[in-house]
């Protein structure tokens, strides 16, 4: 496990060596505080619903840009083949980039309490509860929206490619939930369970279930474990 | 010390490496000669870990590649063909990281050993990018080294760079090929010849050749050329190869009207020159100039790779 760290520890420098990573957290506090402001007078409640509503959505953009280089420009450039030969394990690998990304996630969530701090001045009764369930919330969605962003940058060398991938992955579980209607009666419960916002509204809303968390879980490992393996066959190459 | 047994790599329906089979021993250096597309590389990367074999067996140390990767891997510095690094790191922050992840404990004194051997003295904390290709190698060759391996791969070190450079790096091999064993791949003859004690050969995917340098020579020079630069009317010449046995004329091309030079070939075990003298003498011809050419290196390597590659 001390090795992961090293490779996140590796990536989280380079996020913060570039611009790239400052411009999506600014990008991503200007749009969460506009979205979260402009209705804040109006619905006139103590609470970070609206930006709880608006994150997820701005993670389907941010999130692909900034996992989409983890592995496809250690492919492009051929740093793979250093990081593969040197003695780490490729679930490390996976582990460490996925923390990293995790952590640049959590950054931009600790930057939001700035929210906080606003609602807790203007209005009376907050509901801590809710809110911290919601960030919990956030951060699982991030951290599964992460680890799709990073099987998407396994399987390519082109981060474009990435990129667009991982983006459709997330737009699908974003957007199941509008076709609940469509969909036949029986049908209906095994969609709710693959929408991802069903389980995130869950939680958002103060209850933190077993089941939602279980799903959230079962997701991150089943996208690292894919990851993993098509890190494994390199091989075709 | 690593011994590779009926190695094979397919690349889809393309082979790479062909049931290859050889053994490098202990304090060895070893040149893998072979033109590009060879299968160098792909044979260099099975021995690191990074491709698994289609099948065929890879042994360092008696552990086995299937399941002792990680163990192999600690005991391997690997230079990677164009020498892949992340270049917006600095140089120490770079070895700082592969030091990390070898998990090596002495890494304030070990880093100026390395950073001294290497001569990266005053590029330490410049951003890799900014470096030029020669410091940008050495680069590499201290990320190989920092956890003193005792089996260092080179593919292709000296690929890119000037004549200069070139020298410097060699200097860095010879040195360090002092206490290791060395693996290094090339396709350029000289480069070879001039640090390793012994050469394996490649041609598409099989090994050709496998001796010192001089075995090398002696095996392929069972024939010998001659040179000839004589004045002699050109519709006679070619009695030389009628009048003596076992001499045959290569060709025969025109310095000027009367000059013309004449390539001959012989078997090395039976030396022919003084009979060729003594006819050319008997004709009255004038000989300018005769002279052996020796089969360098560089011919074995023509001969086995390029007729090898048409037969």
């Amino acid at each position: 496990m001390n090795l992961a760290i090293t490779i996140t520890k590796k990536e989280i420098k380079s996020y913060f060596n570039a611009p790239a990573a400052y411009i999506v957290l600014v990008i991503f506090l200007l749009l969460s505080g506009w979205f979260f402001a402009s209705p804040l007078f109006i619905n006139n409640q103590a609470n970070l619903r609206t930006l709880f509503g608006i994150i997820p959505l701005l993670y389907l953009f941010f999130i692909p840009a900034i996992t989409m280089g983890l592995l496809s420009r250690e492919k492009n450039t051929g740093t793979m083949e250093l990081l593969a030969t040197l003695p780490i394990k490729d679930s490390q690998i996976i582990m460490g980039k996925f923390w990293a990304s995790v952590s640049l996630i959590g950054v931009g969530l600790l930057l939001t309490l700035v929210h906080y701090i606003t609602i807790m001045l203007l209005g009376t009764n907050v509901d801590f509860g809710a809110i911290f369930c919601g960030y919990i919330g956030l951060l699982f969605l991030g951290a599964v929206y992460s680890s799709i962003g990073i099987f998407a940058s396994s399987i390519t060398s082109n981060q474009v490619v990435s990129l667009i991938i991982s983006f459709f992955i997330i737009f699908f579980f974003f957007i199941i939930k509008f076709f609940l209607f469509f969909v036949p009666d029986f049908m209906v419960g095994i969609f709710q369970f693959i929408s991802i916002d069903y389980h995130f509204s869950n939680i958002a809303r103060g209850v933190i279930d077993t089941r939602n968390i279980i799903y959230f879980v079962s997701l991150v490992v089943l996208f690292l474990k894919l990851a993993q393996t098509s890190l494994e066959n390199r091989n075709w190459k | 010390m690593i011994s590779l047994q009926n190695l094979t790599k397919d690349y889809g329906s393309v082979r790479a490496v062909d049931h290859i089979n050889f053994e490098i021993n202990e304090g060895e250096i070893l040149g893998f000669l072979g033109p590009n597309g060879a299968g160098k590389t792909t044979t260099l990367r099975m021995i690191t870990c990074f491709l698994s074999p289609t099948s065929g067996n890879i042994e360092v140390e008696n552990m086995n590649i299937k399941d002792k990767q990680i163990e192999i891997k600690r005991l391997i510095g690997y230079l990677p063909e164009h020498n892949p690094l992340y270049i917006d790191m600095t140089v120490f922050d770079y070895l700082k990281f592969i030091a990390d992840i070898r998990e090596i404990s002495n890494f304030s004194s070990r880093i100026k050993e390395v950073i001294k051997q290497c001569g990266l003295n005053g590029v330490v904390h410049k951003p890799i990018n900014t470096l030029s290709k020669g410091y940008k190698q050495r680069v590499g060759f201290a990320q190989a080294i920092l956890h003193d391996p005792k089996i260092l791969i080179l593919d292709e070190p000296t690929s890119g760079l000037d004549p200069n450079q070139i020298v410097e790096i060699r200097e860095l091999i010879k040195e360090l090929g002092k206490e290791k064993t060395l693996i290094i791949s090339s396709h350029i003859l000289q480069e070879v010849q001039a640090v390793c004690d012994r050469i394996v050969i490649i041609n598409e995917g099989k090994i050709v050749a496998d001796g010192s340098t001089e075995e090398l020579q002696s095996a392929f020079q069972n024939k010998t050329k001659l040179i000839l630069e004589l004045i002699a009317p050109e519709n006679k010449i070619l009695e030389i190869s009628d009048n003596i046995k076992e001499v045959s004329i290569l060709s025969i091309s025109p310095l000027d009207e009367t000059t013309f030079k004449v390539e001959i070939e012989f078997d090395s075990t039976n030396d022919k020159r003084a009979e060729i003298f003594n006819f050319i003498k008997s004709k009255e011809w004038v000989l300018l100039e005769m002279r052996r050419e020796n089969i360098s290196l560089e011919a074995v390597f023509r001969n086995l790779t390029i007729e090898g590659g048409e037969r």
